[in-house]
């Protein structure tokens, strides 16, 4: 990554879409989704998007989009049409570039062939499908509604319509071993996608998890644990032409999720939709936006006053010095010092990095970022923690 | 001429109450204001002679008390009894003494169904030395555990005192109290005869603070006549205050002419500190001086010290401004300044000892609502330096270099302690693992009377805790310091990541320095978080490692999933982490939390 250009670097500007259903919640996740027992009224919904789209471009002035991303809740829930009239909507309001990466997360149940299609249509060209795992006892454990027989279907038809695919599987399960894993991570990286995203199980507040975790009916692994499984992930992936570019995320180069690289390299970004959060700059600073969570109060909120925001925070350069730190140091190729170093008005204390450098965890990339070892993204908080203060 | 020389020696009856905690002292004294009509039954608050509510609810009495009752006895005549309430622990030993001397006898109280325990020993036999009276009474004999006749024999045994005619009462219900009463008119002897006329001598049994009146001096008058205008002269302090009231305390105060040869009464002077008082000085008056002063006279030493700092480093005024409110009741206690890289600012304080010690604490944490941190209990060691000099050392932080000490001498106490038989073993163990000497085994019935020579340094380190824990609460134990003594005693520190942390210095015997070193860096392998980086923590007797543990590194810290909707929490939290950092004291670029040496500094074995 030496080599990497400036416009490798360009953070982009990109467009987050929330759609904040789902068909069942899943018991590990504490994402702003909800179950709907009446059918969604999505015409309503459509109409909400683009007011609150011709509101933001209000606030934005004229951009260059580089990525659009439809998260949730699930967006596959979503019908093509649905998509289609927001993306023409944002298309209207900003200019989109002509290679934008529009990304649409789908999960394997609610994957039809006639959907998938319709998406594409409407000019998704990635998908990142929500597998989790590739075992059927765990999937049931995560609560997810597919088996691995629909999860091994919705790849193939993936990969047959959308250019490019990614997908997520969940690790560090409850008594998985390091050499169960990484067969299974063998298995997913068999099914040839171009990007995989990672993640390690973690027990969030307010989960049905996070009761039985408190009261000592979910074990999960131990810290070294997690630390082994890691490492054998970081391995494993690298040798399969996967490395990681972030710290639970993993691409074939050239292959990285540009829309989530914004976020890491810190760029401007909308949301949209209820719960999205947004970070906007403007001459001399930058605002961070927080939509309405629930999402009934905030299609109500756009109807009457065209926004669907709860609140606008501008953000001091010491806050955009954390975030930019924070986020920047989750990707392998580190952040910029001088970038820093503008807003923090300070340079980065040269005894703590040479003292995380001396320990393995911190590294220079060329002289102008600084950035994790994988050692030090393993223990990123912490490093993080104690080169901001 | 003055009222109280309307009142013949003969009866007067001056005693204080001799007890364990708990065995029922100051119910004792309630009953005895109520029964003599001191207050009416409306205005008796329980535990009246105990005013403060750390006294009232641990059960002990800090400051010396008095009452003066008016008691019609059954031969007619109608008495003044003087009862003086005094400490009964040994970290107040010096103000039992010259309280017990301002009297001529004292009711030894003992529970009837726990018998006689250490404190009650020590107490006694003060008693005994000031030539004391003393009448046994043998309190809640209305317990279904009593057994007045067993602990009769114990008295007998363990004392020496005949207690064949022990008064039994229940001072809970009642029963026995007017047979208290007669005793006192009938087995106490009056005032030794003093000389009215004669220049005046008075003995400053007690001073305390009081927000209206200033400072209160009780005093017993040996002779002359003790009257408003008068302008006295401390003989201890030469300080000379003219007094401006003079009167006794029923328990409520009641200003009379004068106070004569015998009697007992305060007066107040315009005197701004209890510090300006000394308990034990002798009091003249200025003009006409007595020849010679009370025997006796010595200022209080502190023996044990620690530092009080803060919790919040913004407290330290506060801390500052309690410390000396304080200190206008109680001159015993003493506080400078303090620095330590670990805990900030705070004071080096000395205290008479460790209930002292604790009860300073509890003070200055409940009555000025302050959160304290205090560092290990280190007691007065003497420094004998190679060029002949000598020093005292405070705080192990103070000790200088070691090829500059001849040697160290360490305060001694002698231990009485009391036990069933049954917990015998482990604690002779106990005082053996504490470099203690036995000096005397003897055994009552079941129970067993210890005594050992022990340092005080091994003390003031949770030695009650385990005795008590040991024996399940029933061993008492009492002590008076006797001599200093040399010791191998080193000064042992704790290396955090290579550094030093001040607070954790201490001084131990040789000996012991490696277990107390294992233990601390145990502890605090628990207390101090993972760091990124692995951290030894170690135990050094100068460059010498006698104990090491590490703490592993962190080997995950980082969270799974962080996208556009988590910058804000996450940079939150980030802010939140870097005002704790503010909280925590670095050494060896590591983060110590507070709570890590609070919880390192709580002395408990559990």
């Amino acid at each position: 990554m030496g080599g990497a250009t400036l416009s490798y670097l360009d953070p982009g500007f990109g467009i987050y879409v929330h759609w904040p259903f789902c068909a069942a919640k899943c018991p590990y996740c504490d994402f702003n989704s909800h179950v709907r027992h009446n059918p969604v009224d999505q015409p309503r919904y459509v109409a909400a998007f683009q007011r609150e789209i011709q509101q933001m471009r209000a606030k934005t002035g004229p951009r260059s989009v580089t990525s659009i991303f439809f998260g949730g809740g699930t967006p596959s829930l979503m019908e093509p049409q649905t998509v289609d009239e927001i993306l023409s909507a944002i298309g209207r309001a900003w200019d989109v570039d002509v290679d934008a990466e529009i990304t649409l997360e789908a999960n394997p149940s609610s994957v039809e062939a006639d959907r998938f299609r319709g998406y594409r249509a409407a000019g998704v060209n990635r998908v990142s499908l929500g597998v989790q795992a590739l075992n059927d006892d765990d999937l049931k454990f995560l609560g997810r509604l597919h088996s691995v027989a629909d999860a091994l279907s919705a790849i193939e038809l993936a990969r047959a319509i959308f250019p490019r695919l990614s997908f997520d599987l969940i690790y560090a399960r409850p008594g998985q071993s390091v050499g169960a894993w990484e067969k299974e991570l063998d298995q997913a990286i068999g099914h040839a996608a171009d990007h995989l995203s990672l993640y390690q199980l973690t027990i969030e507040q307010g989960t049905p998890f996070y009761g039985l975790y408190k009261s000592g009916r979910l074990k999960v692994p131990d810290g070294d644990h997690c630390a082994d499984l890691y490492d054998a992930t970081q391995a494993l992936t690298a040798a399969s032409g996967l490395p990681a570019y972030e710290v639970s995320n993993h691409a074939v180069p050239g292959a990285e999720s540009r829309h989530n690289l914004t976020y890491w390299r810190y760029g401007d970004y909308v949301g949209l939709g209820a719960g999205a959060h947004g970070r906007l700059s403007h001459s001399g600073g930058k605002t961070g936006t927080v939509n309405r969570r629930l999402p009934e109060h905030w299609l109500e909120q756009v109807e009457s006053l065209g926004h669907g925001m709860e609140s606008e925070e501008r953000l001091d350069t010491e806050a955009q010095a954390d975030e930019l730190m924070l986020m920047g140091l989750r990707l392998r190729e580190g952040f910029d010092l001088s970038r820093w170093r503008d807003l923090s008005g300070r340079s980065v204390d040269p005894d703590k990095e040479s003292f995380l450098v001396s320990h393995g965890l911190l590294e220079r990339l060329g002289n102008s970022r600084l950035r994790c070892t994988p050692a030090g993204m393993l223990v990123l908080d912490a490093v993080v923690a104690d080169l901001a203060a | 001429m003055t009222a109280s020389s309307r009142i013949p020696l003969s009866r007067i009856r001056n005693f204080s109450i001799v007890a364990h905690i708990d065995h029922g002292k100051s119910t004792l004294a309630d009953r005895l204001i109520q029964m003599t009509g001191g207050l009416a039954d409306r205005e008796m608050s329980e535990q009246l002679l105990d005013s403060m509510d750390i006294e009232r609810e641990r059960g002990i009495t800090i400051k010396a008390q008095t009452v003066r009752l008016h008691y019609k006895a059954e031969d007619g005549e109608t008495y003044i009894l003087n009862l003086i309430d005094t400490p009964g622990h040994v970290d107040f030993a010096y103000e039992v003494s010259r309280s017990l001397s301002a009297c001529e006898g004292s009711l030894l109280v003992v529970d009837a169904s726990q018998g006689v325990e250490a404190q009650t020993l020590a107490n006694v036999y003060q008693a005994i030395d000031n030539d004391h009276e003393i009448v046994t009474v043998l309190n809640k004999v209305d317990l279904p555990a009593a057994d007045p006749d067993r602990v009769k024999e114990q008295i007998e045994e363990v004392i020496g005192l005949d207690a064949s005619d022990a008064v039994e009462i229940s001072a809970k219900t009642g029963q026995g109290i007017p047979d208290v009463l007669e005793a006192i008119v009938h087995r106490l002897p009056p005032p030794r005869e003093g000389d009215a006329d004669a220049p005046l001598k008075a003995l400053l049994v007690d001073s305390w603070y009081d927000a209206y009146l200033g400072v209160i001096v009780l005093v017993r008058v040996i002779d002359g006549v003790l009257k408003k205008g008068q302008t006295i002269r401390m003989m201890g302090t030469d300080a000379k205050y003219l007094i401006d009231r003079v009167g006794v305390i029923t328990p409520k105060m009641a200003n009379v002419e004068g106070l004569g040869p015998g009697e007992i009464g305060f007066i107040t002077a315009s005197i701004k500190e209890v510090a300006d008082t000394r308990v034990g000085d002798t009091i003249t008056e200025d003009k006409r001086q007595t020849a010679a002063a009370l025997p006796g006279f010595k200022p209080a030493q502190p023996v044990v010290f620690c530092g009080l700092f803060p919790v919040d480093a913004a407290d330290f005024e506060d801390l500052r401004s309690a410390m000396g409110k304080l200190r206008l009741n109680d001159a015993s206690f003493s506080f400078e300044m303090e620095t330590s890289a670990a805990l900030g600012f705070g004071f080096r304080c000395g205290f008479l000892g460790l209930l002292h010690l604790e009860i300073i604490q509890e003070r200055l944490e409940r009555e000025f609502d302050l959160d304290l941190i205090a560092t290990a209990p280190s007691v007065v060691y003497e420094l004998v330096m190679t060029d002949g000099s000598k020093r005292e050392l405070h705080n192990p932080a103070d000790m200088p270099d070691v090829v500059k000490i001849a040697e160290i001498h360490e305060p001694w106490i002698r231990a009485t302690i009391l036990t069933p038989d049954e917990y015998l073993g482990p604690i002779l163990k106990l005082c053996q693992d504490r470099r203690g000497i036995q000096v005397e085994l003897t055994y009552v019935g079941t129970r067993a009377m210890l005594t050992y020579d022990l340092p005080l340094n091994e003390v003031v380190f949770d030695f009650y805790d385990r005795l008590k824990s040991i024996s399940k609460g029933y061993a008492s134990f009492d002590y008076q310091i006797t001599e200093l003594r040399p010791g191998d005693l080193v000064k042992m520190q704790i290396l955090v990541n290579g550094e030093p942390v001040d607070a954790l210095s201490m001084m131990v015997h040789r000996a012991a320095a490696e277990k107390r070193g294992r233990e601390m860096c145990e502890k605090l392998k628990d207390l101090i978080p993972r760091h990124m980086f692995k951290i030894p923590i170690q135990a050094a007797i100068g460059g010498t490692i006698i104990a090491r543990e590490t703490i592993s590194a962190l080997r995950k810290d980082v969270t799974a999933k962080c996208y556009g909707g988590d910058a804000t929490r996450k940079r939150k939290l980030l802010e939140k982490q870097k005002a704790g950092k503010k909280r925590m004291r670095q050494f060896g670029k590591v983060d110590i939390p507070q709570e890590a040496f609070i919880a390192a500094l709580k002395m408990k074995e559990d």
